[in-house]
C-alpha cells in the first residue's frame, strides 16, 4: 500500500491503484481518475454507476458484480460496457474510492 | 420440547444430507422433517463432467431422491413462494407448509436464455452445456461426430458451480481429442471473464501451466455478450469476438425460482443472503440455508455442502433451544481436478486461506496438492461411492473434517 497524491489529495491506494480508505475520495479524484483510463467526460450515468457502488460498498462492505450492477443500478450491462470499457466493475469501483471488487470464487 | 416442523426446501446434496443428520439428531417425537423437491431424480452432479467423453452414461449418475433420504416426509412439488413473515410455504398444487425452521437446500439454476442468442438456433446443436443432464447426454453425441476445427469453453459470468469443471473438461477434452487421434487438427479454447483460469492466485498459476503444456489456449477478461450459434461466434461486451466450431458454454446461474418470487428471501441474482460463519440467514432467524443457493463467499460446491452440513444441524439444534448459533465454518473447500491421463490434482482452501501446494493427509495416505498424480484420480473415482453411501446419509468422513487442515501444506501466505 502506498501514499500518492490524485486531484491533489492525499490518498492511500494499492498496487493497482484502488484507494483503500474511501473516506479520503472526493469528486475531483473521481474525475482525475477517470481521465487516467481515457474517460475525458463523467456524463450522468457515469455518476449514477460510480454513486452505486460506492452506496453499496459503504452500506454493505462489498461492491456488486456487473451482473448484479446491471440488475440494480438501473444501467443494463451492455451500456455499462460502453461507459466503462474493458470492465466496469473494477472500473467503476476505482473511481468510486473503494478497493478492489473481490471476484465471485 | 414440542413437536418442531423443519421443512428443507431441495432435495439434492445439501437437503438430503441435513434432512438425514437432523433425522439422527432428533427423536421422531421432537422433530418432523418435511423435504420439497420438484422430481425424484437425484443427479450425482460431479458425474456430468464424465457423461462428455462417454466415461460415464446419464442413468448412471441419476437415483431416485426417495432413496436418499431416511423418513423424512418428502413432497414432490414446485415451490410457488416463502411467506418469511408467517412461516409458511405455499406449494404449486395448492397446499400450504407451516414450519418452525426452514432451510434453503434449492441450489442454482441455470440460465442460458439470459445471454443473448445461447438458447437462440444453433441450441443443442453446436452450443451445449454439460452442466445439466440433457445438455451433458447431447454433447456426448456432438463430441462423438466433433472431427476437428475449433473447440470452444466458455464461462459466462461467476458465479457459476464447481469453477474448476470448465477447466477439467478442457484436460478431458485434450485427451479425448488425443485418443481419437483428432487433436492435431483441434483449437481448444478456453475462455473466461476472470482474469486467470482460476479465482484464487497460487491455483491459477499451476492450472495455467498445465493448461500451456496441453496447448489449450486461455482467453481472459472475456465476458460473453452475445452467442452466434449460426455464424458461430462469441461475441463480448467489449466487441471482442471468439469464433467456435462446437461451443461448450457454461450459462449464467442465479438461484432458484422461487427465492425470486419470495420478498425479502434473495439478493439480486436470487441467493440467499447467508452469515457465512453460522449459515443462519439474514432474512429472518429461522431460516438457514446451505451449497449453492446462499451467497457465502466460498466455491459452490458439494465439498463446501458437506463440510457446512454438520455445523448447520448444530445450528438448527441451538436456535431451537433458544441459544445463539455458533459461528465456526471456516469455508472449507476440497476439490480433485481432473487432468486426464488417469491423472488428477488436488486442492484445499477456505475463507482465508487460498489453495497452496504440499500434502493432503487422508485415510488412503497423503494425497499431493496442485501436482497430477495417479491416487488423485482414484480419489475422484472413488468419491461417487462415497457420496451415495457416506456423504447423502449425513456421515463424517473418516479424516476430512468440515474445518480445513493446515498440516501438510506449504505455507505461502495468502493473498489479500
Amino acid at each position: 500500500m502506498t501514499m500518492t497524491l490524485i486531484a491533489d489529495a492525499p490518498v492511500d491506494v494499492d498496487a493497482e491503484g484502488f484507494m483503500t480508505r474511501p473516506e479520503q475520495w472526493n469528486e475531483q479524484i473521481a474525475t482525475a481518475i477517470a481521465a487516467d483510463n481515457g474517460i475525458s467526460e463523467l456524463t450522468d450515468r457515469h455518476w449514477l454507476v460510480v454513486r452505486f457502488m460506492r452506496d453499496r460498498y459503504l452500506q454493505t462492505g462489498s461492491a456488486p458484480s456487473i451482473r448484479s450492477l446491471g440488475k440494480e443500478s438501473g444501467v443494463p450491462v451492455k451500456e455499462l460496457y460502453q461507459l466503462f470499457p474493458k470492465g466496469p466493475a473494477k472500473l467503476a469501483a476505482k473511481l468510486g474510492g473503494i478497493p478492489k471488487p473481490k471476484g465471485c470464487i | 420440547m414440542a413437536r418442531k416442523q423443519i421443512v428443507i426446501l431441495g432435495g439434492g446434496t445439501g437437503g438430503t444430507l441435513t434432512a438425514n443428520r437432523l433425522r439422527r439428531h432428533f427423536e421422531s417425537d421432537e422433530a418432523e422433517i418435511h423435504v420439497v423437491d420438484r422430481d425424484d431424480r437425484h443427479v450425482y452432479q460431479p458425474g456430468l463432467l464424465f457423461v462428455p467423453f462417454g466415461l460415464a452414461q446419464p442413468e448412471q449418475i441419476v437415483r431416485p431422491r426417495r432413496r436418499q433420504l431416511h423418513s423424512g416426509i418428502v413432497h414432490e412439488s414446485e415451490i410457488e413462494t416463502v411467506s418469511i413473515e408467517d412461516d409458511e410455504i405455499a406449494l404449486n398444487d395448492g397446499s400450504l407448509l407451516p414450519y418452525d425452521v426452514l432451510v434453503v437446500a434449492s441450489g442454482v439454476r441455470l440460465q442460458p436464455e439470459e445471454t443473448e442468442g445461447m438458447t437462440g438456433p444453433g441450441w443443442n446443436e453446436r452450443v451445449f452445456t454439460f452442466y445439466d443432464l440433457p445438455g451433458a447426454a447431447g454433447l456426448q453425441q456432438a463430441l462423438r461426430r466433433f472431427d476437428g476445427g475449433r473447440l470452444v469453453v466458455n464461462i459466462a459470468d461467476m458465479p457459476i458451480k464447481c469453477p474448476v469443471a470448465p477447466i477439467e473438461f478442457t484436460f478431458l477434452a485434450d485427451w479425448y481429442l488425443r485418443e481419437r487421434g483428432i487433436r492435431a487438427r483441434t483449437e481448444l479454447v478456453l475462455s473466461t471473464p476472470l482474469d486467470g483460469c482460476f479465482t484464487k492466485p497460487v491455483a491459477s498459476e499451476h492450472l495455467t501451466y498445465l493448461l500451456a503444456e496441453k496447448e489449450i489456449e486461455l482467453v481472459t477478461e472475456f465476458s460473453a455478450g452475445e452467442i452466434d450459434g449460426v455464424g458461430g461466434k462469441l461475441i463480448a461486451y467489449d466487441e471482442r469476438e471468439i469464433p467456435f466450431d462446437l461451443l461448450v458454454a457454461v450459462p449464467l446461474h442465479g438461484g432458484a425460482a422461487f427465492v425470486e418470487r419470495s420478498p425479502g428471501l434473495g439478493d439480486a441474482l436470487g441467493f440467499v443472503p447467508t452469515d457465512p460463519h453460522t449459515l443462519q440467514t439474514t432474512a429472518k432467524p429461522n431460516i438457514f440455508a446451505l451449497g449453492d443457493a446462499t451467497d457465502v463467499p466460498t466455491s459452490k460446491a458439494g465439498s463446501v455442502t458437506h463440510f457446512e452440513g454438520d455445523l448447520l444441524v448444530q445450528n438448527i439444534a441451538s436456535f431451537l433451544r433458544g441459544d445463539p448459533p455458533e459461528a465456526s465454518f471456516d469455508g472449507h473447500t476440497n476439490c480433485f481436478i481432473e487432468t486426464g491421463f488417469h491423472k488428477a490434482l488436488l486442492i484445499d482452501f477456505n475463507y482465508d486461506v487460498e489453495p497452496l501446494t504440499g500434502r493432503f493427509p487422508t485415510a488412503l495416505g497423503p494425497l499431493p496438492l496442485l501436482r497430477e498424480s495417479r491416487l488423485n484420480h482414484l480419489g475422484k473415482l472413488l468419491f461417487q461411492w462415497i457420496y451415495w453411501h457416506a456423504l447423502l446419509p449425513g456421515r463424517d468422513l473418516p479424516g476430512i473434517g468440515p474445518a480445513m487442515p493446515t498440516a501438510g501444506k506449504k505455507h505461502i501466505p495468502a493473498h489479500a
